[in-house]
């Protein structure tokens, strides 16, 4: 298996081809719905004036996201009363509700991998080309063996208003299993699966009850 | 004076979280054969089956999303449903202190998260249900995650689309849509729970319902469950697979329940499990509370 380590270069991405199986090390950070909005309305589109520490977060998570990797996980976290943070749970959450945003957040942050599951659309895949980036499928429900895999937990931010699924929690992990599903050459394993099995289906449909 | 059952709720919720049944992981690796060594989808159901050990080892949750906790009490007659509520909340807020469980109650409105799931009178769901005086006292849980929640649906027949008429030949149908349509996105495998009939919000209700059986009960109707198992295995013929990664396993099992209808609707409702498929009992016989 492969092993990439954190920050990653555009040469090593575009080595990278859907169905590679991989294992990542270094420093990334979680990001989610709440995440995703916040970084679209407030700093991309610009449709929303930044608030409290916003400006002050985004000049920190700028640094951290440029040639890096952003992970759609809400995890379990514990210590919160001591702020001995220690991830207690940390598989990925579905990946497909931020497609509205992730092309424009994998450009506008220089991010060259996305983690998640389920797979993201078309508006995503031209992102992974354009910037360039992959996304990288985790296995869902996998979290007590994926949070194993978080050597420390190095910071958080938006604690408060996000809550501790929504937050960006900033981790250090050693050998986080993947495979890539889409490429920067534009190959989707998730559109190719669709097909295929749609006409699976549609032959399924024809067969007599 | 009726005893208080909030510790053994917790550990209801505890063994819930971070055991999952037997028959759902004797299922699990029986499927790993079935798949390619070296494939994306052995792979994935390794480090499944590697994960299920390790949360039960570390009382750890499974899956990191906790899910939407359901309840079913079978109290006896007598019993107050007005106290064993508030011991269920006590046990689901102290279970979320001790990471059980995630924060996952969320506001719909101002978008706030409580912080110990427990949100206005609906969260955690809890259905009573009264049994004779001589009987226990059986609490059952089922936590069913949002990413499969999220893949979930409910078809109107007939469904044009799909060609689906008002019989069984179209429920076949939807339901095979249902599963195409899911791809990997409710973590498959999964586990199908459908439901014929009702109204729109009852036939979704008896469609999670199903869920609580274990693991290759069938339907005592032969027709249905004939339909049961021709299901899950059209579904395997999607090649879904794991995750969506393309694969044999992409449904472990169907469960189908029919409901009365009203003349004019014939809906049909799918609820899909994903592989953590979080479902434990607790019985009170006297002294003696078992978990199973």
């Amino acid at each position: 298996m492969r092993e990439i380590t954190i920050p990653i270069s555009d040469e090593v991405i575009r080595s990278l081809h859907a169905g590679d199986p991989v294992q990542l090390s270094g420093v990334m950070m979680t990001g989610r719905d709440a995440v995703h909005k916040w970084m679209s309305e407030t700093f991309i589109k610009k449709t929303r004036q930044p608030q409290g520490d916003d400006l002050q977060v985004y000049e920190e998570i700028k640094k951290i996201l440029d040639h890096g990797v952003l992970y759609h996980c809400g995890p379990v976290v514990s210590g919160l009363d001591t702020k001995e943070y220690k991830f207690v749970a940390a598989g990925p959450t579905t990946s497909i509700r931020e497609e509205p945003y992730q092309a424009d957040v994998m450009r506008h942050f220089n991010l060259k991998g996305v983690i998640g599951k389920g797979g993201m659309g078309a508006k995503t895949l031209q992102g992974c080309v354009e910037t360039p980036g992959v996304y990288f499928h985790a296995i869902g429900g996998a979290a007590a063996f994926l949070a194993q895999t978080v050597q420390k937990v190095l910071g958080v931010y938006k604690l408060e208003e996000f809550g501790v699924p929504e937050a960006m929690w900033v981790i250090e992990v050693k050998n986080f299993p993947v495979v890539v599903t889409m490429d920067a050459h534009g190959v989707s394993q998730h559109s190719t699966l669709d097909e295929r099995s749609r006409k699976v289906l549609e032959e399924l449909l024809t067969q007599p009850y | 004076m009726q005893k208080d059952y909030t510790n053994e709720i917790l550990e209801l919720i505890r063994r819930t979280s971070s055991s999952l049944p037997k028959d759902v992981e004797d299922r699990l690796r029986a499927s790993i054969e079935k798949e390619e060594p070296g494939s994306a989808a052995r792979g994935a159901l390794e480090t499944i089956l590697k994960n299920v050990e390790l949360a039960r080892a570390n009382s750890t949750p499974i899956c990191q999303d906790t899910g939407t906790p359901i309840f079913y009490v079978h109290y006896p007659e007598g019993m107050s449903t007005r106290k064993l509520r508030e011991q269920i909340r006590a046990a689901m807020a102290e279970a979320t202190k001790r990471s059980y469980m995630r924060p996952n109650a969320v506001d719909a409105i101002y978008d706030k998260n409580t912080g110990n799931n427990l949100g206005g009178d609906d969260f955690p769901y809890i259905h009573f249900e009264e049994v004779d005086a001589d009987q226990p006292l059986v609490i059952e849980l089922m936590l069913k995650g949002g990413g499969c929640e999220n893949v979930g649906r409910q078809y109107s027949l007939p469904d044009n689309s799909l060609g689906a008429g008002r019989d069984l030949a179209g429920v076949r149908k939807v339901v095979l849509d249902a599963v195409q349509k899911a791809q990997g996105q409710g973590c498959a495998p999964g586990i199908l729970g459908v439901s014929i009939g009702g109204d729109r919000g009852s036939s979704y209700i008896k469609s999670k319902e199903v869920l609580f059986s274990e693991i290759g009960t069938r339907n005592p109707d032969p027709k249905i469950a004939e339909l049961e198992e021709r299901l899950t295995k059209e579904a395997n013929e999607l090649g879904i697979g794991p995750m969506g990664f393309g694969g044999k396993t992409t449904v472990l099992d169907t469960k189908i329940t029919g409901m009365h209808r009203l003349p004019a609707s014939y809906f049909v409702s799918v609820s899909y499990m994903c592989w953590a498929y979080r479902r434990r009992k607790m019985t009170v016989k006297g002294d003696e509370v078992e978990y199973d």
